[in-house]
């Protein structure tokens, strides 16, 4: 048996199932892996050993005794840490939650653990998931493993990188515009970003509400879809989570077939903005679609132009007032400024001004004033027309194909540092996701090899209807295979076949 | 600190409304009795330990989210129904965004521009008269927790060195029920507002919504009162009371607003637009916090919740459950009970028209429960300072004593006793007069010798009798009385006395 | 709309999100939104009045809960995280504002 961690989550399971491994085998290795390699990826903020092992043991003594087990059971999860896990802290990426336990798991985490999946630790993010590089983390920037002067993307910058670095089979993130998706395509990883509301919110530390949503990362289509799997379905505590039935995900990515699939190539998200490298793969990968026969034609959606503008309204106000709470009365830090005593509102302010970073301070500003009196309905109330349109958008190019495709990011992962004094310039690389986000729909990305220029990952990202998160990873598998993109030989040394 | 450099004298109402007409404003905030939060599943009790009914989600902790709880819809609907309200087809929650400490999220999830129930009515009688009183809506809120300022020396916000937080009462449903400006006869607007404030009490009690006690604070009503010159159209600034806690404070508030308005108007100055706190115990009122652009909401759909859109089908299922409204309640009361006026209005005013119906349904007259409710109860109540249904016997047991007098089983100065034996915690009015031993006598063996004795002991008097002067009777008949300790059937003990001296 | 937003604005915004910022914060955020807000702007133009606007992304409505007691915390897990507290309550600094 080769190193349990290159195997794939799916290899896992069977490997668990056949006795040819332990899930303390499996977990070891991977706590192995995370000691060894971490401090060059920073992809976790804490790590658990004893909890992972103790449910890796649990694990092995079940299926010994012969009990039935779910798929995943024994094959060990990395989570962000903008998930709340009972016994390990949750921290947001940020000092004002340093040090606090939850004392309540996320419906995402409490699903984990039924199915028997050994919690590894709490991954990197960008401060409260703001970010598209995890240089956002108050703690320290993640690295991209295949070049760790650069960037993994963000914010589920943490999830990626110890997925893609080997330290994780399966990890957890959130995606709020994009925070799934670009980090996968910069890392060379799947990541899926499932229909709003058909995976619980419930636990999840909310950035903007209306956009969030929690979704699979893993180095396979089958392995997101498995995952998928666990994480979804209706939660009652989650007032806007979806009572529909589960797509059937797994399925979808075994079954892989594009054959007489109609996809539609969104016109605005491509060309001019996009780096050549990054286009080339995009194009090739649409020829390879067609190819094995899919029918492809290009599809407009005018309103896209205008999602950055959009979201980068409705999420700061979202986030100004969810990020009320944290004020230093219940839990997190106080700090007491200096002199005379102070009043709660000192405290409050002195505490939130010294336990968030410049970005989320700049997000709640932004959406303090979206959102003030007299300036409502020309920045927030526009920007929910915008959201119709662009919801509109989707709704016409459903009609006219079964899923849409664009790259990913119009970018390969840029070097630490390199974006950090332009907020603005950042927030152009969320272009091709934020759509989804808006309208609520479901989208993945998966890699297809490295860009020509920059030798780097290169994602594509499919989005499917509402609730038809199957297609995703129907057009997924199909793509992984026709692909054959090269994996990551090791931190820093390219590409391996 | 304010540019006004003297408080102006108060102007006596009387005289103040000579020259100014009121124009009135009320919002009154409805605590509801449901047995869990507006959005958790967290209780609900009243007094409970500190920090003892809250959760994750009522207590604003980091990923929780908040789902509507089904109950508090329904009475809001209810509520908005029986306010002659229209019910929204549509409409959504939104986020109230200010920062204080006794509100967890730092933001309170009420409704904004989308009321649940809007454009209703309530006709009020007040002293004879009608008046409409127009709602603009009844909205779904939530409560903030409780503060308890500790050092300084009046437990009270200015001078404590530090707050402690209780957060039981964070998240409890409330409806908020706001009036559209009242513009009433000037001498007529306190007893207006209380009244108003009164009907709404009466109506949240039918409907069993809420416990609608304004002196545990489960039904708090804000006073808004601006002055306008008679015959001038400008409505004046306005000042909004808070901390109204009794229905006669409600009247009190408007009289003194009215009064220190008028004087700082007189005296050439202008109202400060600020919220003023009201005091029971002189009935006057002090600035609070002052409204400024500071009171910038943010409000915003709440992203969390689902939209709630009520079937027209549930809407009238739901006006199927509403009771009589109030007014006609007792118009049918007061014809079915034989009441005057005056019966009624006393009744009500006493706050004995349910205890009274209740006494009704458990056997007694109508003039035999108000009697009892509105005489001795009313003293005892009033001697204890407690309410009437705060007096420890029930509807049940009065009606139980009445049963006894009708049945000749005792008499009146009997039944007070029977009565104290329930209060007391005895138990019911018949184990009272088993263990007490207070049922009269009217046996002719027991009865036949007392009177004999009484007879034997008072000469005089028996001849006198025999002599036809009946009506000296009466004091060998004290004196049997006396010997039995009033447990006698005088009736009885009389036809003894007169056969036997025949 | 002119999207100017000045240093006092942004001192005003701080002060309503309960944020002390820094002098030099108050200069960069001073320099960076109004660039932030011109960018943005654009929903200005793309939305016209008659596009309804889009709180939820998906259509769900009447999600309620039975109004049944659920067990929460308990005190000491409630105040596990708390910076400081005292007799079962939160301890807060004093607070300033109504009586």
């Amino acid at each position: 048996m080769s190193d349990p961690v290159r195997l794939k989550a799916a290899e896992i399971a069977e490997a668990l199932g056949d006795g040819s491994l332990t899930s303390v085998d499996v977990t070891q290795a991977h706590l192995d892996r995370i000691a060894d390699v971490d401090d060059r990826l920073g992809a976790f903020l804490h790590v658990d050993p004893e909890g992972a092992l103790a449910t890796a043991a649990d694990v092995d003594a079940r299926r010994a005794a012969g009990e039935t087990l779910p798929t995943l059971a024994g094959v060990p999860v990395a989570v962000k840490d903008l998930i709340n896990t009972v016994g390990q802290p949750t921290t947001a990426g940020s000092r004002i939650l340093e040090g606090w336990v939850p004392p309540y798991d996320a419906t995402v985490v409490t699903r984990l653990r039924a199915a028997g999946l050994p919690i590894l630790g709490k991954t990197n993010l960008d401060e409260f998931a703001m970010g598209s590089s995890n240089e956002h983390s108050a703690y320290k920037p993640a690295r991209n493993p295949w070049d760790t002067e650069r960037i993994p993307g963000g914010s589920s910058g943490g999830s990626a990188a110890a997925v893609a670095g080997y330290e994780a089979p399966l990890a957890l993130g959130t995606d709020t515009g994009g925070s799934i998706r670009q980090p996968g395509a910069m890392t060379g990883i799947v990541g899926v970003k499932p229909t709003y509301g058909g995976v619980s919110r419930y636990g999840v530390i909310a950035m903007a509400s209306s956009l969030d949503q929690v979704g699979p990362m893993a180095r396979s289509v089958l392995d997101a879809a498995l995952l998928h799997e666990v994480l979804a379905g209706h939660d009652p505590r989650d007032s806007t989570s979806l009572d529909a039935p589960v797509p059937s995900v797994v399925d979808a990515a075994r079954r892989g077939d594009v054959t007489g699939l109609r996809v539609g190539v969104v016109k605005e998200l491509g060309g001019e903005g996009f780096q050549p490298g990054v286009q080339q793969r995009f194009d090739e990968t649409v020829e390879l679609l067609a190819q094995a026969g899919a029918e492809v034609v290009e599809v407009s959606c005018p309103s896209f132009e205008h999602g950055i503008a959009a979201y980068y309204l409705v999420m700061p106000s979202e986030v100004s007032s969810n990020l009320a709470r944290f004020d230093a009365m219940r839990y997190g830090l106080r700090v007491t400024p200096d002199g005379p005593p102070a009043s709660a509102e000192q405290v409050m302010a002195a505490s939130r001004d010294a336990g968030f970073g410049d970005e989320v301070k700049r997000r709640i500003i932004l959406g303090t004033y979206a959102l003030s009196s007299g300036y409502y309905d020309a920045y927030y109330g526009s920007a929910q027309k915008v959201r119709t349109l662009v919801a509109r958008d989707f709704a016409a190019a459903f009609e006219q194909v079964d899923v849409l495709v664009s790259p990913t990011t119009p970018t390969t992962a840029w070097r630490l540092g390199e974006k950090s004094d332009d907020p603005l310039a950042m927030y152009l690389e969320d272009v091709a996701t934020i759509p989804a986000n808006l309208a609520g729909v479901p989208g993945l990305s998966l890699p297809v090899g490295l860009a020509s220029d920059t030798g780097l990952p290169v994602g594509v990202q499919v989005l499917a209807p509402a609730l038809a998160d199957d297609r995703l990873y129907n057009v997924g598998a199909a793509l992984e295979r026709l692909v054959d993109a090269p994996v990551l030989a090791d931190i820093d040394a390219g590409a391996a076949r | 600190m304010s540019t006004q450099t003297s408080t102006p004298a108060l102007v006596p109402f009387e005289r103040a409304i000579e020259r100014y007409d009121p124009v009135l404003g009320l919002e009154v905030h409805v605590e509801l009795s449901t047995a869990t939060k507006m959005f958790c599943g967290c209780a609900t009790a009243f007094g409970a330990e500190p920090n003892t009914q809250v959760c994750p989600v009522c207590l604003g902790l980091p990923g929780a989210l908040p789902v509507v709880n089904a109950k508090a819809v329904e009475s809001a609907i209810r509520i908005g129904l029986a306010l002659n309200c229209e019910i929204a087809e549509w409409c959504r929650f939104a986020r109230k965004n200010y920062f204080y400490p006794d509100m967890p999220k730092n933001f309170q999830t009420s409704q904004y521009d989308e009321p649940i129930a809007f454009d209703g009515y309530v006709d009020l009688d007040v002293e004879g008269e009608t008046f409409r009183i127009e709602v603009e809506r009844a909205h779904m809120e939530e409560d903030t927790g409780k503060s308890l300022h500790v050092g300084g020396a009046t437990g009270r916000i200015h001078g404590a060195d530090h707050s402690l937080l209780d957060y039981n009462r964070a998240g409890i449903p409330l409806i908020e029920i706001v009036t559209r400006t009242i513009e009433v006869p000037a001498e007529k607007a306190p007893a207006v507002a209380r009244a108003y404030v009164q009907h709404l009490r009466d109506l949240m009690v039918a409907l069993d919504v809420s416990d609608a006690r304004m002196d545990q604070g489960s039904l708090r009503a804000d006073v808004n009162l601006s002055l306008k010159p008679k015959g001038s159209a400008t409505l004046g600034t306005r000042s909004e009371t808070k901390n109204v806690n009794s229905f006669r404070s409600v009247e009190r508030a408007v009289r003194f607003e009215v009064s220190r308005h008028a004087g700082v108007l007189d005296a050439g100055q202008s109202i400060l637009q600020e919220t003023r706190n009201f005091h029971e115990a002189d009935g006057s009122t002090s600035p609070g916090r002052p409204k400024s652009d500071a009171d910038d909401y943010r409000y915003f759909p709440e992203p969390d919740l689902a939209p709630v859109s009520p079937s027209r089908e549930w809407v009238e299922e739901l006006r199927g459950t509403l009771p009589e409204p109030p007014a006609e309640r007792r118009k049918r009361l007061q014809s079915e009970w034989g009441f005057s006026d005056l019966d009624m209005r006393d009744t009500v005013g006493a706050g004995a028209l349910e205890l009274v119906v209740a006494t009704v349904a458990a056997g007694a007259t109508p003039a035999a429960a108000k009697k009892w409710w509105l005489g001795e109860l009313a003293r005892r109540a009033n001697e204890a300072g407690v309410g009437l249904d705060e007096l420890g016997v029930t509807p049940e047991q009065v009606a139980g004593v009445q049963a006894l007098i009708d049945e000749g089983r005792v008499n009146d100065k009997l039944a007070r006793q029977v009565l104290e034996g329930v209060l007391a915690g005895e138990g019911s009015p018949e184990e009272v007069v088993t263990a007490r031993g207070l049922e009269v006598v009217s046996d002719d063996g027991a009865l036949g010798a007392a009177v004999d004795a009484a007879i034997a002991a008072n000469p005089d008097v028996a001849q006198k009798i025999r002599d036809g002067k009946v009506q000296a009777a009466g004091a060998l008949i004290g004196a049997v009385m006396k010997e039995m300790r009033g447990q006698a059937d005088a009736g009885r003990v009389r036809e003894l006395i007169l056969e036997k001296l025949a | 709309m002119s999207s100017a937003i000045s240093r006092e604005d942004v001192a005003h915004l701080a002060s309503l999100a309960r944020i002390s910022l820094s002098e030099d914060e108050l200069d960069r955020l001073g320099a960076e939104l109004p660039a932030i807000l011109d960018h943005v702007a654009a929903v200005q133009e793309a939305a016209s009045a008659d596009v309804p606007a889009m709180s939820h992304p998906v259509p769900i409505d009447n999600v309620f809960r039975d109004d049944v007691v659920r067990p929460g915390l308990t005190p000491d897990e409630a105040l596990a995280g708390a910076p400081a507290s005292e007799e079962q309550r939160f301890l807060v600094p004093q607070i300033l504002g109504e009586d």
